[in-house]
């Protein structure tokens, strides 16, 4: 990897299929990057004044650098798993140029002196911007809200238990009730802690195999508690990993309604799917776990038809020790920051979803619920950008993974499309060294 | 609900061989539904006594050898006194049940308790208790006058007496003033109370709160409603603080106290958006630093130390008229 220094004055990035979905532009030609923000598109473009910079794109694809709405970092208090630093490496290596950062850390992110620690932190260590979600409860316990108007102010972009959901239908209605007055975004994935308690999707494979099955709605009636409490609160939500196609269904009807709902998908329930775990494979074990092919047809059309808005990496790191043990021991969870992009165009790949859609929903979709002034390409937005070749034909090897944690499900997997270049507010922050 | 105007029921007691003209109640069990008749006449009589309060001979033996009983199963110090030194000031006896060592401790029923009251044949029953409906339940069972102290989260009537008294001898009238009611409404009988009060009397009602302190469909018993107090003070002429149970702080309503203070307190920088000669209420007891900045608590604009002297005039007022003594009677006593 290497990282150029932005130099003050221009950047010209030339010969690039530019492509923003904010806009819907889809064109060949030229964009023109000042002071790290982007200045104009257009073809032909002139050279850069003096001093400025061209950038010959040799005809692949520019867009917004990608938005990941749900990132899990070990720093602070499980640095051996992933350091601010290192998810930042991972995170430009995979074109994530904004990334909301999960407040599952030890201490929780509970508070404004830990919520300004890790901004600062993350300011410090990272190229690439880290934004962290803050707690919807004290030590994520489930009981009592945290200072929603005070982490706002200090920079909490939503709120989140994190893996956990509110499984206090009290508490989840008034911190609903609360952070609407502060015009707070609440977020949550949708487990319940008791149905919820397998460890992989239940149905014939769990059978089969002896293992404990999570059944569908272990996600569904949670789900249909919050989009219940939403339309009696009047609250902000977006449902943060989804996995069934009735869960689809929920969110079209509350969307039809009205609700101020957004849903969110894991990059792993959108390509994988139970047969995937095969041998016991732990990291397969993912949280939503793997469902059948039906239910990520399902999700792949949610995402095709708009019910379904963000797609995220769910990156979720865990060490060797955590990972290799049985598989009925093991822990959710799989790293996503490097592959979210490839393998999201897989479903470009196989003519499921088109390639703007792709892109809408890893850039400004994530962007605008949270209310980010990123993930687009208009005059006067920061120069957040990735160029890709949408073809480049690779095979991922964990070894050459960024991330401080290789749980992968995708070790040896063959992929169609690569980030070459990672560029935040004009900046170089990532460039693929040559391949042999 | 229970009927607080007397035509309805006869009272067994002496008592009803009085009757105030004009003025429909035997019990105060509440501000709702009250006429503004009713309230004007309480308010005139509490004003004439806050000067019976103030000479150096205060009692005024109206209702000489009656018995008042304060039956309080919350505790109080400064509301139970508030209504003993009423009482007193009028010439009754009075007595103030212990609840704490009473029967009810040992499992004695609410209406258990009004049958063995009704027996010792009082003339007025003071009644706080925790539970919402407690002192209209009494007045059913017992034969005297009954009231309401507070009863949960319904009313506290004598509290929006004292309150709107206070504002008139600062404003000269409540009709047509805007009143800003800020804090825990959904916990709030004060705020009840005065919400039917200040609606009866022509001014208007605001509420600033944050959603989770607001009971559903607030508004419609009169009020707009506001979720910051950059947005509901402008142009008030009252401003009312309503006290916050710790118990409440702790992020079950709200997540901290200093998160409270940070957009619900009132300090001096918050006072500046209400009008200047805006007066500021509290029915204490105060959370300094939590509702209200002590600088605030303590200035020029407060009326808080003087609605503590209204309260017992308001008492005063409203054990006469519920007893039907004349206003012109018993100072010679």
């Amino acid at each position: 990897m290497t990282a150029t220094k932005g130099k003050p004055g221009q950047q010209l990035y030339r010969n690039a299929r530019i492509m923003d979905p904010a806009s819907g532009l889809d064109m060949h030609g030229d964009l023109l990057v000042q002071n790290g923000r982007i200045v104009r598109t257009g073809k032909n473009l002139p050279p850069p004044k003096k001093g400025g910079a061209i950038v010959d794109c040799e005809g692949h694809v520019l867009a917004p650098g990608l938005v990941d709405s749900r990132v899990f970092i070990g720093e602070p208090g499980g640095e051996h798993r992933e350091t601010i630093k290192t998810a930042g490496k991972a995170a430009a290596a995979g074109g994530v140029t904004t990334m909301v950062m999960m407040p599952d850390t030890s201490p929780v992110i509970d508070d404004v002196s830990l919520l300004e620690f890790v901004r600062k932190t993350a300011k410090s260590k990272s190229k690439i911007r880290i934004l962290p979600a803050a707690a919807i409860t004290r030590g994520l316990q489930g009981q009592e809200m945290t200072e929603f108007g005070l982490l706002r102010d200090a920079g909490a972009v939503a709120f989140t238990d994190g893996h956990k959901m509110v499984d206090d239908a009290q508490v989840m209605r008034r911190a609903l009730t609360y952070a609407r007055d502060f015009d707070a975004l609440l977020m949550a994935p949708h487990r319940d802690p008791s149905l919820g308690r397998g460890v992989m999707n239940a149905g014939l494979n769990a059978t089969r195999m002896g293992l404990a099955g999570i059944p569908r709605e272990a996600e569904i009636i949670p789900l249909e508690r919050d989009m219940r409490l939403v339309a009696m609160t009047k609250g902000r939500f977006h449902a943060s990993t989804l996995s069934t196609s009735a869960s689809v269904e929920v969110i079209a009807r509350a969307k039809d309604k009205g609700l101020d709902v957004s849903a969110g998908v894991a990059l792993a329930n959108l390509t994988l799917n139970e047969t995937d775990i095969g041998d016991y494979r732990t990291f397969f074990r993912v949280s939503p776990p793997l469902r059948d092919e039906q239910d990520r047809l399902a999700m792949v059309e949610g995402i095709k038809d708009g019910t379904l808005d963000i797609i995220c990496s769910n990156h979720d790191p865990q060490e060797e020790d955590t990972k290799r043990l049985p598989f009925a021991e093991a822990a959710d969870g799989a790293v996503g920051l490097e592959t979210l992009l490839a393998g999201a165009l897989r479903l470009y790949h196989s003519a499921d979803v088109p390639l703007m859609r792709i892109l809408e929903c890893l850039t400004v979709a994530p962007a605008q619920r949270l209310g980010l002034k990123c993930g687009r390409m208009e005059k006067g937005a920061r120069a957040d950008l990735i160029l890709f070749d949408p073809d480049h034909p690779w095979v991922l090897d964990d070894s050459e993974l960024h991330s401080r944690s290789r749980n992968t499900p995708f070790q040896n997997a063959r992929f169609s499309g690569r980030v070459l270049k990672t560029i935040v507010l004009g900046r170089t922050v990532f460039e693929l060294k040559d391949q042999h | 609900m229970t009927s607080q105007h007397s035509p309805k029921r006869p009272l067994e007691t002496d008592a009803s061989a009085f009757q105030l003209p004009g003025f429909t109640l035997k019990h105060l069990l509440g501000m709702e539904g009250v006429s503004p008749r009713d309230i004007t006449i309480l308010l005139d009589r509490a004003n004439a006594m806050v000067d019976v309060s103030r000479r150096a001979e205060k009692r005024r033996n109206t209702l000489f050898g009656r018995t008042l009983i304060n039956l309080f199963f919350e505790n109080s110090t400064r509301t139970q006194s508030s209504f003993e030194i009423a009482g007193m000031r009028l010439g009754m006896d009075v007595v103030n049940m212990a609840v704490q060592t009473s029967s009810v401790k040992k499992g004695e029923t609410l209406l258990d308790t009004a049958q063995t009251l009704n027996a010792m044949r009082p003339d007025l029953l003071v009644v706080r208790h925790s539970a919402a409906g407690a002192a209209a339940l009494l007045s059913q069972k017992l034969g005297c006058g009954v009231i309401n102290a507070g009863d949960g989260a319904h009313e506290h009537p004598t509290q929006a007496l004292l309150d709107a008294l206070t504002i008139r001898r600062s404003k000269g009238t409540l009709e047509g003033l805007t009143v800003a009611i800020c804090g825990d409404i959904a916990h709030s009988r004060v705020a009840r109370s005065n919400i039917h009060l200040l609606n009866a009397m022509g001014a208007r009602v605001r509420l600033i709160a944050p959603s989770t302190l607001l009971p559903s469909r607030v508004d419609e018993l009169g009020a707009t409603v506001f979720r910051r107090m950059e947005d509901g003070l402008p142009g008030c002429d009252v401003i009312m603080m309503l006290r916050l149970q710790t118990e409440r702080m702790a992020g079950a309503f709200v997540p901290s106290a200093r998160e409270y203070y940070r957009y619900f307190g009132l300090d001096s920088a918050r006072v500046r958006l209400a009008n200047r000669d805006a007066i500021i209420m509290h029915p204490g007891p105060m959370n300094r630093g939590v509702e209200i900045a002590s600088d605030i608590a303590d200035g020029v604009q407060s009326v808080i130390v003087e609605q503590v002297e209204m309260g017992v005039a308001v008492r005063m007022a409203v054990m006469e008229a519920l007893m039907g003594a004349p206003l012109d009677g018993g100072d010679d006593a």
